[in-house]
């Protein structure tokens, strides 16, 4: 590929890298071009929920009832006295372990370590699946059991029910979403389809991946815990 | 530095960092668990919020390692949603502001919590009344 004459062609890092790489016509990111656009997906990605969560805050700010005690809510009690917000930090730590695992999937594609590759990448969507599992479990304790609509809940502010499904509903679409692709990629490096295509479609995929729990650490910041 | 093998770095900075991003969880739901209230809230969850989104992005996503003509793509275009926050933020303490004013609500009110709605497992919140 031409990348590899253009790489050559940049012997600086830091600021003056970075004119240089703006500088005169020519390719101005020397990264596989899919890596490019996931990046640009992903910056498109934060303002969408960005715009969410500043909704959010205004909502939140605007609103002449009391916000909803969150700690209380996603309570969870085992047999004894229930544990504040327990089910959320559980669904936290499910999160960044499938984080970890995705990151080792990454590094094993890149030592060309098919069978390692393939059952990380599995371990992760493994681990985004019991995630949404348990947050079917939540919507469904919070729909059934406490009464909480879109338009209103029995606890104060009505807005918390809109804020809360939509949030944590985008969020969990994106979930879902990553588990289908991550499988696809697992299956394609099993096969052995990225061979000679090179294994930077398994960053890729992390990106994304990293994204999800990224988003994930400001929405249980913001909604969860303020 | 790194473009054409791709991001290929030793396992043990993943591990550090995967531990690290336990610790600062964890930390973040002691804040939670031990009701700490307050500014004391807000600063110590925002902290750990923004160590562990950094150390996600600058790690986990590799931007570290990335070249600054990437990664000022990346980081540059969602400074300005800092502006829209500040914008929400003076926007929205004006409209509760005048909301408390005019319609008479009480701003001290406090919300209902699930033990409120079904008091029964614990001493039973009807009989009291």
């Amino acid at each position: 590929m031409s990348e590899t004459a253009v790489n050559e062609a940049r012997p600086h890092s830091g600021v003056s890298g970075l004119v240089d790489d703006w500088a005169a016509d020519k390719q101005t990111y020397h990264v596989p071009w899919g890596k490019a656009m996931m990046w640009i997906f992903l910056v498109s990605d934060t303002f969408i929920f960005t715009c969410f969560l500043t909704g959010y805050l205004n909502v939140r700010l605007t609103t002449t009832q009391p916000w909803p005690a969150q700690s209380e809510i996603f309570a969870l009690s085992f047999g004894g006295d229930p544990i504040p917000l327990i089910l959320i930090a559980i669904m936290t730590f499910i999160l960044i372990t499938s984080s970890g695992t995705m990151a080792l999937a990454v590094n094993m594609g890149y030592r060309k370590d098919k069978k390692k590759t393939f059952w990380f990448i599995v371990a992760t969507a493994a681990l985004g699946a019991s995630f949404v599992g348990m947050q079917a479990f939540e919507w469904t304790k919070l729909i059934v059991d406490e009464g909480v609509r879109p338009w209103g809940n029995p606890f104060g502010a009505p807005q918390f029910g809109s804020v809360f499904f939509m949030i944590t509903g985008f969020h969990g679409l994106h979930v879902s979403a990553g588990v289908i692709y991550l499988l696809w990629v697992a299956f394609r490096v099993k096969r052995g389809y990225y061979d000679d295509k090179g294994y930077e479609i398994v960053e890729i995929a992390g990106l994304y991946w990293h994204f999800v729990d990224l988003v994930w650490v400001f929405i249980f910041a913001f909604f969860y815990l303020l | 530095m790194s473009a054409e093998a791709g991001q290929q770095h030793p396992l043990g900075i993943y591990y550090k960092i995967w531990t690290l991003l336990f610790f600062l969880s964890a930390c973040s739901y002691a804040v939670d668990y031990f009701e700490v209230q307050g500014a004391m809230r807000w600063t110590l969850v925002l902290l750990f919020m923004a160590l562990k989104a950094g150390f996600i992005v600058s790690i986990f996503m590799h931007a570290v390692w990335e070249r600054m003509a990437l990664v000022f793509t990346i980081l540059g275009p969602p400074m300005v949603l800092l502006l829209l926050i500040a914008f929400m933020t003076i926007e929205g303490n004006y409209t509760s502001g005048t909301r408390y004013s005019y319609m008479g609500h009480d701003p001290n009110a406090e919300a209902l919590s699930p033990d409120d709605l079904h008091g029964e497992e614990h001493g039973g919140v009807e009989e009291e009344h």
